[in-house]
């Protein structure tokens, strides 16, 4: 047993150490602004206000909350079985395309709450299907997920370009994206709780998805821990030697949960296709699969913590979006890097701390046992 | 133009196309074969690549540049060493971060150094590498055919090229006739092996990273400074992860690593040559074909299709010594 | 089983004690120390696993340390061989005062380890596994024909024959094990230390090993034997060093004790491994096996044509070295494995193609041989693991839900029932004692009222008061009517607890015996010499 397994209080591994680590991620992004020359600080005054500062900057905020609320918990659910899918990006531009089809057909004769379930289901169970096949080839054939679902972010990725540029482009129009969809083909956006609270949603694209996602993280709450399924799968991601001596059919269970995590991914395409720009775009989802990896991980796997994880990149993102704005140095792609670093310490150096904390936790409990 | 000139076109683009693709394919053997999974080349790559445009530009020495590259790279890998080394972190999930840092922040620093939109300048030749004249290829290129693959397919590329083809059997030595191949085999098999032989496992797994980050810059430096004539935004373009997708479809062995290189590279190759012109009988291809092919290939192997891809036993697996 | 008796031939050694003083015929000096530990102490977190440990061990002997698991022996072992650093204490190598920082540091001093599971590169040839960290130099080729020569002539001095040029995973275990020997050797160890070599070996095996630690300790050689088999250490060991709950606890001069001693000084207090019961009243058969034949997943045959039956209301053991076929014939009643021929029926009705749930509806219960990996999913709550395997039961899901209030009703009703500690079901299952763990699958599994009961090795790692509480528990059952089946590589177990014997041996059922019959006869069955 060495200090990485020594057991720590929950409020340490769950409050301070994620605290930690993004205070270190923010800290080096602080020296990046530094470095070319403006001021940290008054980048994080500029990127907040932009965020959180006005009603227009939290609807933004909410908007691209939703997307990683889908990805994040696309990410946990197979991370509770055990499996890594970095695919969501695949599996959300493909949802796209099912949410799109709807759109564009039942679109144009239902009003939007008669489009919507058939569209939620259509991005759902495309998502679902573009995560099949590496989901068989995990369960049948053993062949790594990780990098079966890069693969099919590519193959993904050609397929849609080549969907957009040669069929679904409007005939004569320059840019590979289909026409805007119909009143029916677009959700509404959510202003009345801005305006309860007398702010202005103004041109920000929040909209009903984000009631779907958070309705998604409640059920993958209950999928998780309340139902003999999520047992399963919670089964099965700690150890699969016990799950099968205890009857749980490996392959049904890795499969079963790539599809609801696909589903998932794919019901992402919702917010940014029917909810913002109304028609479908290429690389719309613009890494979101990826940053589901950071909420997941920063969130712990838990729904609740991903709302939270989201709703911060959600901050980043739209703070980030002002901050070029306001200080044109520092790009958008200043995001990119937060991102990165946020990835890096809250993810891959979550335990960096975790010796050190150790240490302190197990000296003071000992220094107390001696004067007692 | 005839059918054997326009197939040497196209093979000698091939050659230009696999050679970050080799480069980058390389890296991840010899970090994967001791046990730590990369799908940070890209990352590191287009850093790579950033930093050798930068220094270029500044300094007028490619070879400076390509230097500065190899350093940047390797100073990458030593992050993702540090993440999935000492710090025992996912090392999935520290390539991911790494894609991210490198995609943001060559843009981010190439605006605010150059403004102009994340690339660098326009290089002039004198700094960077420049297509060599092998020995006789002027005199031999009227030669029909064997004269004229010389000049044009063997003669011609720039010392990156040439370093890139040599790397393979140096790649096979290193890893099969050296002490250090044999540790790192073994580390990537059981690393408990390697520790209980008096050989540290976390230094040699460092040492590897630190190779896989100069393979990675060497990638970056070719795309920046002898392909193109400077630094693109995002120019790596998904090529780490075809190397990636070439590695596993090499069963991670050198030699197969050049020929999968070589035949992703022949298929970008073909659809740039393809693209906007109809094949007889078949009409026009799309091109997006071509672009998916090397991942649903690497798939098909996967699913042991063609033979079975076993993948180092320690891989992605941080060594903890065992109570 | 290896020998029992003490070969005649051997020298007896004098009398080895860490404790007491040397006796006036043995100055200091007359007979070297090879290794002596001085007030190791050693904690890892709160656990204290070695405290204030003294060992002398003396040059040319075949030193045992045993004690039960995790009475602390491999800690001692890897921080003799570097894998950990004593908080206190000192070690002496061949009276030298010796910091042992890594490995590096251990092979330097002479030390060489076998480790239990072995430390093998499997897709590397016997040459380049011995060359690894000993290579002579940064190519390659120069040190391979040196190393070749090198075997050739360890292998004619100690019998280690080993091609060099086989690939590791194509070797059986015990050849494996002789190149774990041979690198040690290469490395010019002049201690070995072994650490539980014979779990994984056959009973004709661990004879070549013993034969092999002879020449070893003949040719001036030291070796240090960890075991917990009381029987390998009368066979084979000069003196024997006993372990208990972290301490070193006696030293003895192997020929001066007996099996009896030793056994009293490993658990603290007298064995009873009588279990009370009376006469069993076998009804009809419950579960039968018919011409069983199971292979692994390399395709070896591993239960070859095996049958037998057990009845309502008995319980059969089967006896066998570890790795006799034992786990696949488990794991195939169990619906875990598929059999390649033959039929297991339940109440006269075929199994075949029945997955682990269906056995279970079917009246199956199955105490699995590793509860770590098998049994038991440790990073879940205590409630979550009382339900594994039983998911499916109407009485604990709510619809799709689980009824979360049901379960954990039912977990605190085992706790109290099985006196679990402690009674916590929140508590994550890996945080309770390997005994207590056990009685966590096993209240699991008997509460759920099966007509036959499969289990293995129900007290593996278990600490005395559980035994005992498991034991009676088991014949309770059989009592009450269950077919049980009990696997165990405990000999002692099985003539405690079963009704009739069958004995295993290379996948096969060599015999069947009533308990009663003499432990020698038993062990030739088990060696596969008698039938």
């Amino acid at each position: 047993m060495s200090a990485a397994s020594v057991p720590l209080p929950r409020w340490v591994t769950f409050g301070l150490m994620p605290a930690l680590n993004l205070a270190v991620a923010f800290l080096i992004s602080g020296l990046v602004v530094a470095f070319i020359g403006e001021s940290p600080l008054e980048a994080v005054e500029v990127l907040l206000t932009g965020a959180l500062g006005s009603g227009e900057g939290i609807g933004y905020t909410l908007f691209y909350a939703t997307n990683f609320i889908f990805t994040g918990l696309a990410v946990a659910v197979a991370f509770h079985c055990g499996l890594f899918n970095i695919g969501g990006e695949g599996q959300a531009y493909l949802g796209g395309l099912g949410a799109a089809l709807v759109a564009l057909s039942l679109g144009e004769v239902l009003p939007w709450y008669a489009t919507m379930p058939v569209a939620v289901l259509a991005a759902a169970l495309f998502g679902a299907a573009w995560a099949l096949i590496p989901a068989w080839l995990q369960a049948s054939r053993g062949s790594h997920i990780v990098i079966t679902t890069i693969m099919f972010n590519f193959i993904g990725a050609a397929l849609m370009v080549y969907l957009l540029v040669n069929i679904l482009k409007v005939p004569g129009a320059m840019a590979p994206e289909t026409r805007t969809f119909a009143e029916g083909g677009q959700l509404p956006k959510l202003a009345f709780p801005f305006e309860l609270f007398g702010a202005r949603l103004g041109a920000a694209p929040f909209n009903v998805s984000f009631v779907i996602a958070l309705l998604m993280a409640v059920l993958v709450w209950l999928l998780i821990w309340r139902t003999r399924l999520g047992y399963e799968i919670r089964a099965t991601g700690t150890n699969p030697t016990a799950a099968i001596y205890a009857g749980i059919p490996y392959r049904r269970t890795v499969i079963v949960t790539m599809l609801i995590s696909g589903g998932l991914a794919g019901m992402m395409a919702l917010n940014p296709v029917m909810g913002a720009s109304a028609r479908l775009q290429v690389e719309f989802v613009g890494g979101a699969g990826f940053v589901g990896i950071a909420v997941a991980l920063m969130g712990r796997s838990h729904p609740l913590g991903i709302v939270f994880a989201a709703i911060l990149f959600g901050v980043l993102y739209q703070g980030g979006a002002e901050l070029s704005f306001w200080i044109p140095s520092i790009t958008r792609d200043m995001i990119v890097v937060i991102q990165g670093l946020v990835i890096l310490f809250a993810g891959a150096l979550e335990n960096m701390f975790r010796p050190a904390l150790a240490r302190l936790f197990w000296r003071v409990p000992t220094a107390s046992s001696v004067k007692a | 133009m005839d059918l054997f000139t326009a197939a040497v076109l196209v093979l000698d683009s091939t050659v230009r196309l696999t050679i970050p693709l080799l480069f980058a394919a390389l890296a991840g053997l010899f970090s994967e074969r001791a046990g730590v999974f990369d799908i940070g080349l890209e990352g590191k790559m287009l850093a790579g690549a950033f930093a050798a445009g930068s220094i270029a530009i500044v300094t007028g020495s490619p070879y400076l540049a390509l230097v500065g590259a190899i350093l940047v790279s390797v100073a990458l890998s030593l992050v993702h060493g540090f993440a999935s080394i000492t710090a025992k972190g996912n090392q999935i999930v520290s390539g991911v971060a790494i894609n991210f840092v490198a995609a943001g922040l060559t843009v981010l620093l190439g605006q605010n150094w150059f403004s102009q939109g994340g690339r660098t300048p326009q290089l002039p030749n004198t700094a960077r590498f420049n297509p060599i004249e092998l020995p006789g290829a002027a005199a031999v290129r009227d030669v029909p055919v064997v004269g004229y693959l010389y000049a044009e397919l063997i003669s011609g590329h720039s010392i990156l090229v040439y370093l890139a083809f040599l790397a393979v059997p140096f790649s096979w030595w290193a890893l099969y006739r050296t002490r250090f191949g044999l540790r790192l085999r073994a580390v990537g098999e059981n690393p408990g092996a390697v520790d209980t032989a008096g050989i540290s496992v976390e230094w040699l797994r460092y040492r590897a990273v630190i190779v896989a980050g100069i393979f990675c810059g060497l990638s970056g430096a070719y795309l920046a400074i002898a392909q193109s004539a400077g630094f693109i935004k995002d120019m790596t373009a998904g090529k780490g992860y075809i190397a990636l997708a070439a590695l596993i479809f090499a069963k991670w062995k050198p030699v197969p690593v050049m020929f999968a290189c070589l035949l992703f590279g022949f298929l970008d190759a073909v659809a740039i040559r393809l693209q906007g012109t109809p094949v007889p009988l078949v009409g026009e291809v799309p091109v997006q074909i071509f672009q998916a092919l090397p991942y649903i290939l690497t798939c098909i192997l996967l699913a042991g299709f063609i033979g079975t891809a076993i993948p180092p036993k320690a891989g992605g697996v941080p060594y903890t010594k065992e109570r | 089983m290896p020998e029992c008796a003490e070969p005649v031939s051997r020298p007896v050694p004098p009398p080895v004690n860490a404790t007491a003083p040397s006796s006036p015929t043995h100055p200091a000096g007359a007979a070297p120390l090879a290794i002596e530990l001085v007030g190791i102490d050693k904690s890892f977190g709160q656990v204290h696993a070695n405290k204030d440990i003294h060992l002398a061990v003396k040059r040319g002997t075949i030193h045992g340390i045993i004690g039960e698991n995790g009475a602390g022996k491999s800690t001692l072992m890897s921080i003799l061989y570097g894998f950990y650093q004593a908080d206190r204490g000192e070690i002496r190598v061949g009276g030298v005062p010796t910091v042992i920082r890594d490995s590096q540091a251990a092979i330097a001093a002479g030390i060489g380890m076998v480790h239990q599971h072995f430390m093998l590169v499997e897709n590397f040839t016997v040459l380049e596994n011995v060359m690894l960290g000993a290579e002579g130099g940064a190519f390659l080729k120069p040190g391979i024909s040196r190393a070749r020569a090198e075997l050739k002539r360890l292998e004619t001095e100690y019998a280690l024959d080993v091609d060099p040029d086989a690939v590791i995973e194509s070797l059986p275990v015990g050849r494996q094990q002789r190149v774990e020997i041979l690198k040690a050797l290469y490395r010019g160890a002049d201690i070995l230390i072994l650490d539980e070599p014979t779990g994984v070996l056959t009973p004709a095996e661990a004879d070549h090993l013993f034969r092999i630690l002879r020449v070893l300790r003949d040719q001036g050689k030291t070796v240090i034997l960890i075991t917990h088999k009381l029987r390998e250490i009368m066979a084979i060991t000069d003196a024997v060093s006993v372990m208990r709950r972290g301490e070193m606890v006696a030293t003895r001069t192997t020929a001066e004790t007996t099996v009896e001693e030793l056994a009293e000084l490993m658990v603290g207090r007298r064995v009873l491994l009588k279990v009370d019961k009376g006469p069993a009243h076998p009804g009809p058969v419950a579960l039968q096996v018919k011409n069983l034949t199971v292979r692994d997943h390399r395709g070896v045959t591993m239960v070859d044509d095996v049958s037998f039956d057990v009845r309502a209301g008995e319980i059969v053991g089967i006896a066998g070295v570890a790795g006799n076929g034992q786990s696949e014939l488990l794991e195939a009643l169990a619906g875990i494995r598929r059999p390649s021929s033959g039929d297991i029926l339940i109440d006269g009705a075929s199994t075949l193609g029945a997955d682990p749930a269906m056995l279970r509806r079917r009246g199956l219960a199955h105490v699995p041989e590793d509860r770590h990996h098998m049994g038991l999913v440790l990073k879940f709550e205590e409630y979550e693991n009382s339900i594994l395997g039983y998911q499916d039961d109407p009485r604990f899901l709510n619809g799709p839900f689980m009824d979360i209030d049901a379960i954990r009703a039912d977990a605190r009703e085992k706790i109290a029932k099985y006196d679990i500690r402690p009674p916590n079901c929140r508590l994550k299952t890996a945080n309770f004692s390997g005994g207590n763990q056990q009685k966590i699958v096993l209240a699991r599994e008997i509460e759920r009222d099966p007509t036959v009961l499969i289990i293995g090795q129900p007290t593996r790692g278990v600490d005395i008061g559980a035994i005992e509480f498991i034991h009676k528990r088991i014949v309770e059952m059989r009592d009450a009517g269950k077919a049980i089946l009990l696997v165990s590589v405990e000999l002692d177990e099985i003539r405690a607890l079963a009704d009739r014997v069958v004995v295993m041996f290379a996948g096969r059922v060599v015999g069947e015996k009533t308990p009663d019959a003499s432990e020698q006869a038993l062990g030739l069955m088990m060696a596969g010499i008698a039938a």
